[in-house]
């Protein structure tokens, strides 16, 4: 919010005005007034090992995090172009394999990550688009750069709190929305049927879409059913779903009805019995021959986890360079690869300093955030890198922006990253914003709303 | 719409009706044991009040596991918190919740916010604390709740499938109900106890009637003295009176029409069937015929119905 000498940021100046002239109490009583409302909405997520069925508010922080027009202009095109980059070399790897011919990317990398799916080599997906919604996450160090901490191209989550934290922040503060150009973002699920509907099977004029969900248990179940309902289109288990002659059906009271489209919360490994987990309940027999005879579009499609995994994320620049001719406008954060055994070295040597996390780890678990560490985790740590060095990567600790935050000891600096999310379709679009993680312990780094991070409404503001 | 969707949303339905006439049943045996005992019941069908409400809900086998007294508290508890009891309030108004819950999409938002404060509201409140002032406060606050939801739903859902299948759950629910508790004071009006009248009946019925929303509308039909043959009149075949057996089935009747394109169908011809029966009903013939008789041949019928509802929408078919 504040310039290195104090100052408050211009864009800050309309908040901080408020902040300055409201009594503390009406702070806090605007924080309540928001608790009781999310809890009304019945806008939870449930935690799982925690009690069966359990529902928690991610806490909810009612001072935005504010983004000048003229940076966000900059993130967009990086966005745009960080994902355009990641479809091609998806498109690519399960198709010609130019860019592992060229040895851009190690072939043994891509090839042999528990995350490529063989089942897709020579699937054509419609036009070519296999990350339809992407969450890219991306942190603002101390120096004002701001670059990829991590891409999400599965199921990414979290839209449903930026849509319901900017409602909620303009029911508490109208008088600011008022008086500067803040830029809406309620368009959202607007735009994210219309991409999807534009990678219908061919020669379908009005295809049917569907949300498809593992069920009320699910962790993300509330943003399922928010997004169907703001889309209008059915939320759909497996259960309800069949597939007969390569094609999907939904089971309704009025009998059989097609679906062309699923937007699928669904992991890859639980979509189909047949093809995949042999186990899963959540999914649907058949899906996957189906979707391979192009008789329905899965977004996102199958096998997308391999180009968001973090063994892979340092070549992304790479791609940028190779499939679009550009210089990324976007860094990636420093990293290190335990696979190599220099750098290996070099990591074990500074274990204190680093962050080390698992390739295929999500949402704050199987990380080692070294300065907030004891001596015992960095040994533990140790033996698993030497016991399975591919498994790991290393990044310098970073000095993330803050933002003030609401606390029990009033407002302080809190440690924020932020969430855009990316929709590819019919054409290429990011709403201005996003969502904002804070990590509310003092000196914590952890966004991840399952080690104790809330959100914040994000403005983008012309300047 | 999705067959499981049309099934959370017609037991939403259920559930809530289910709250509020466990909560009407409560109210009307907590007024009738608050009379001296000798207006509570004629001679020869003497029992304590707070059996009725055990009887009327089929719960007295499930109350009788658990429980070795018979008191107003323990009905009370059993019927009003206990979670271990599918019937009790507290588990109508979670399982309405839950259900809401995952057909969100299909429902207004209000909807949801509406069962959903409903339910934690419920949540935080427990039997320890309930003392004998605040037993009607409660009985009213549920009976509210429903009278909300039923407002929200009218007042912001789309007139579609959806709401077909939740004024099918609560017309289902209501009528099954109406049935019980009418069929809890037939013995008052077996053929040869016609007409009898006197100040134990008046209460007998007033209560009933007051269960039912219909003491008032009673007075304004009638404005006469209480007679049961008026109150089985109304309550069975008056289709102006909202909880009646006719009005039900008038509502189940059209809505099943709205759902069912083709004319020559099962389910309709059952409803039709069911319907004319009390369109075309006299009171006469339910006296003849005897009142439990009656109402035990309604109860079959709207059960095979829900079943064949069941059978119909919501059991996935290929």
């Amino acid at each position: 919010m504040r310039e290195p000498n104090g100052e408050v940021r211009p864009h800050y100046r309309p908040f901080a005005d408020w902040l300055a002239r409201t009594p503390p109490a009406r702070v806090v009583q605007k924080k309540d007034e928001a608790e009781r409302a999310f809890h009304r909405v019945g806008i939870t997520f449930a935690v799982y090992g925690a009690d069966e069925g359990t529902e928690r508010l991610i806490p909810f922080d009612i001072v935005p995090r504010i983004i000048p027009l003229s940076e966000w202009t900059m993130l967009e095109r990086g966005l745009k172009q960080r994902v355009a980059a990641l479809n091609a070399f998806l498109a690519d790897i399960y198709g010609p394999g130019r860019i592992l011919e060229a040895g851009v990317v190690p072939r043994d990398r891509v090839l042999g990550n528990s995350q490529y799916r063989a089942e897709m080599a020579g699937t054509t997906v419609r036009n070519g688009i296999y990350a339809h919604v992407a969450g890219i996450d991306l942190v603002r160090a101390d120096d004002g750069l701001w670059c990829v901490l991590e891409d999400n191209l599965r199921v990414p989550s979290g839209v449903s709190y930026m849509l319901e934290n900017r409602k909620m922040m303009m029911r508490l503060f109208p008088e600011l929305f008022a008086t500067q150009s803040i830029h809406p973002v309620q368009h959202y699920p607007d735009m994210l049927l219309e991409n999807l509907r534009a990678v219908a099977p061919a020669g379908e004029d009005a295809p049917t879409v569907a949300v498809l969900t593992p069920g009320p248990y699910n962790s993300a179940y509330f943003e399922h059913s928010f997004l169907a309902q703001q889309m209008g289109v059915e939320l759909v288990e497996g259960q309800d779903l069949f597939v007969r002659d390569d094609t999907v059906f939904m089971r309704t009271t009025r009998g059989p009805q097609r679906v062309h489209v699923l937007y699928r919360r669904v992991d890859d490994d639980f979509i189909d019995p047949m093809a995949f987990r042999p186990d899963s309940r959540l999914g649907v027999r058949g899906l996957f021959a189906a979707y391979r005879a192009g008789r329905v579009t899965l977004a996102n499609a199958i096998g997308t986890g391999v180009a968001d995994d973090k063994s892979i994320y340092p070549w992304v620049p790479d791609m940028i360079r190779y499939y679009l001719g550009e210089d990324p406008i976007l860094a990636n954060v420093p990293t290190w690869r335990l696979a190599d055994a220099a750098e290996r070295e070099h990591v074990l040597a500074h274990l204190p300093e680093l962050v080390v996390k698992e390739v295929h780890g999500a949402g704050g678990y199987g990380m080692l955030i070294g300065p907030m560490s004891t001596r015992a985790e960095q040994e533990e740590f140790r033996a698993r890198i030497l016991a399975r060095p591919d498994n790991y990567i290393a990044q310098p600790t970073l000095a993330l922006s803050t933002c003030p935050t609401l606390v029990d000891a009033g407002i302080a600096p809190r440690h924020i990253d932020l969430r855009p999310y990316v929709l590819t379709g019919k054409t290429s679009e990011v709403v201005p914003g996003g969502l904002t993680r804070v990590a509310l312990p003092e000196g914590s780094l952890v966004v991840n709303s399952s080690q104790g991070g809330g959100t914040k409404d994000t403005w983008v503001v012309s300047d | 719409m999705l067959s499981r969707a049309a099934s959370e949303l017609y037991w939403t339905a259920r559930h809530i009706e289910r709250a509020e006439n466990t909560a009407r049943l409560l109210d009307v045996t907590w007024r009738t044991s608050l009379l001296p005992y000798d207006v509570q019941e004629v001679e020869a069908h003497r029992a304590e009040p707070w059996a009725v409400p055990l009887v009327t809900t089929g719960t007295a086998t499930a109350f009788y596991a658990t429980h070795e007294v018979l008191s107003a508290r323990a009905v009370l508890e059993f019927l009003v918190f206990d979670p271990y009891n599918p019937s009790s309030i507290m588990s109508c108004l979670k399982a309405a919740r839950e259900s809401a819950r995952t057909v969100r999409g299909a429902i207004s938002s209000e909807m949801y916010e509406d069962l959903n404060a409903a339910w934690l509201e419920m949540r935080d409140r427990d039997a320890a604390s309930l003392d004998q002032s605040a037993v009607q406060a409660l009985l009213e606050w549920v009976k509210m709740r429903s009278h909300t939801f039923r407002g929200v739903t009218f007042g912001t859902m789309l007139r579609g499938e959806e709401y077909d299948f939740i004024r099918l759950g609560t017309h289902i629910e209501r009528a099954d109900y109406t049935a019980r508790i009418l069929d809890t004071k037939y013995h008052i009006l077996l053929p040869s106890a016609a007409d009898v009248g006197g100040v134990v009946d008046y209460y007998q019925w007033a209560s009933l009637l007051q269960s039912v929303s219909g003491l008032e509308a009673y007075r304004k039909i009638y404005s006469d003295v209480i007679t049961p043959r008026r109150v089985a009149e109304m309550l069975v075949l008056r289709d102006d009176m909202p909880r009646s057996l006719h009005s039900c089935m008038n509502m189940i009747d059209s809505t099943l029409g709205d759902l069912i394109d083709t004319r020559h169908d099962e389910l309709l011809r059952l409803t039709g069937e069911l319907h004319a029966h009390l369109h075309f009903g006299r009171t006469e013939d339910i006296i003849s015929l005897g009142l439990h008789e009656y109402l035990m041949d309604f109860l079959e019928r709207i059960s095979h119905l829900a079943d064949e509802i069941d059978r119909r929408f919501f059991v996935p078919t290929r």
